[in-house]
């Protein structure tokens, strides 16, 4: 069974077990534009709840790519870094920044729903 | 500043019904992007024609007989011998030889007229005017909106509005009816390509503006779109590239000295510029090719093979057309040969590159 979350930094959680698959939301890569550039954390890495860890390049500007929550990276997305502008073409699917194993998976229910996402995107 | 300080180009409501995206941008809100994305519009640029808003950039007239020797006290160029239906580019001098702004002269016959950067006019204008003897005048015209139409489709867009406009050679100018506007034409821009910019009356503007976006070829495109074809036309962005830190010569931009102006040194600045070209410039504007896919923006310190700082990039980001990241900033002078390695500091890691000649994309002017 999998569920999808989201943070205030704009990136989507995949749960599934105790394994997160993270992108950026449309809402994200709509505000960016065309991406041209993705940087992904190496598969090891440990990284801390808000951690920057990936870089997200649009033509015009960088933004850095927080962890939503810690633990450790299994995995970047190779077909993201060959071709950025999947980010913009399927930001929720194949455009995929990194995997990692959570370091408490509980935490992961303290992330907004998409309703709730929802209602932060409407403050904004 | 907010956005309720922010001025706005007589375009401002057609950018909005576009769908564009406004920034802030030297006071003004101006559109960025507009839906098609600054990637497409930059292509579209290339392939076709783009339509840009460049109301923002100061116009003015020098009035009088004498106006072209009077600017010449403040400029490096020869505005004398500017014929009339000509125009030309040119800089504004410090006395130490470094650059208060870049600026296009034109002259037509009865006046010249400039076109200064937006971020800039505050400080040209008054300083030209300080340098005028009496019986010239400097005229601003916050009435004139600027709409610059760029791509190898311009002169197809131009000509069914007005033979005679889609006629004139490069860096000509003309006052021409286009469409039923009355206008000033000149043949150039800022994106490497051929291209027109029109200076139109502000309340005749929008329905211009209108008329050229109706043409099957033009899309718009903001200054997004402006910048990376700049960047990759290698020409300078003032307040980047170039300002009052940065010497005519390092900046590559001696070829604005006029040969006659060379030989009386009577611009300011001569001085310190006439010693750089007898000494060497001690650092040099150049060209910069990342190696991999990472754009390094302006700011990023360049480093040499021992991780010493030895320059800056002055501005950078990703070619569309290139399909790669392309910038440039300043090296010692003794690594500004082509293809020189030098090293980019991004994110704190250091991205090999290489030195290289601009333009990164041909440019391709009618000639």
């Amino acid at each position: 069974m999998t569920e999808t979350r989201f943070t205030k930094d704009h990136e989507w959680v995949l749960l599934d077990g105790t394994t997160a698959t993270v992108g950026i939301t449309d809402h994200a890569q709509e505000a960016l534009g065309d991406v041209v550039f993705v940087e992904l954390p190496a598969p090891g890495r440990t990284v801390e709840a808000g951690e920057a860890c990936a870089v997200v390049e649009s033509v015009k500007a960088a933004s850095d790519v927080y962890a939503p929550l810690a633990g450790t990276i299994t995995e970047a997305n190779a077909a993201v870094e060959a071709d950025p502008a999947l980010v913009n073409s399927a930001a929720t699917g194949d455009g995929w920044f990194f995997r990692m194993t959570l370091a408490d998976p509980a935490a992961f229910a303290a992330l907004m729903d998409e309703a709730g996402y929802a209602a932060f995107l409407e403050t904004l | 500043m907010s956005e309720s300080d922010l001025k706005t180009t007589p375009l401002d409501s057609l950018h909005r019904a576009l769908g564009a995206r406004m920034v802030p941008f030297a006071g003004y809100a101006m559109p960025v992007q507009y839906p098609a994305g600054i990637m497409a519009e930059h292509l579209h640029c290339r392939a076709q024609a783009a339509l840009f808003d460049v109301s923002h950039m100061g116009q003015a007239s020098l009035i009088g007989a004498g106006a072209a020797a009077a600017l010449e006290r403040c400029v490096p160029g020869e505005m004398q011998a500017l014929k009339p239906g000509r125009q030309r580019y040119t800089l504004l001098t410090t006395e130490q030889g470094t650059i208060i702004d870049d600026l296009m002269v034109a002259n037509l016959g009865d006046r010249l007229f400039l076109v200064v950067n937006a971020s800039r006019k505050h400080i040209d204008l008054p300083h030209i005017q300080a340098a005028l003897p009496a019986g010239i005048t400097l005229e601003a015209h916050p009435d004139r909106a600027l709409l610059a139409l760029q791509g190898p489709a311009a002169a197809t867009v131009l000509a069914r509005l007005s033979s005679e406009a889609a006629a004139m050679p490069f860096m000509g100018f003309a006052a021409l009816t286009v469409g039923g506007v009355p206008c000033l034409v000149s043949r150039s821009g800022y994106t490497g390509e051929d291209g027109f910019e029109i200076s139109v009356p502000a309340d005749s503007a929008e329905a211009f503006a209108k008329s050229l976006l109706d043409q099957p070829e033009v899309m718009p495109a903001g200054l997004g779109a402006r910048d990376s074809l700049r960047l990759e036309a290698g020409l300078c962005l003032y307040g980047n590239d170039i300002d009052e830190t940065t010497n005519v010569v390092e900046a590559g931009l001696v070829w604005t000295i006029g040969k006659r102006r060379r030989t009386a040194w009577d611009f300011p600045g001569a001085g310190p510029i006439r010693d750089m070209l007898e000494n060497g410039p001690a650092r040099l504007r150049v060209g910069i090719l990342p190696e991999g896919r990472a754009p390094a923006r302006g700011g990023t310190d360049i480093t040499d093979a021992e991780g010493a700082v030895i320059g800056t990039v002055t501005s950078g980001g990703f070619g569309p057309t290139l399909g790669a990241p392309c910038a440039m900033g300043y090296v010692p002078a003794g690594l500004a040969a082509d293809g020189t390695a030098i090293s980019l500091m991004v994110r704190g890691k250091p991205l090999p590159a290489r030195t290289a000649p601009m333009p990164f994309v041909p440019h391709r002017y009618i000639r």
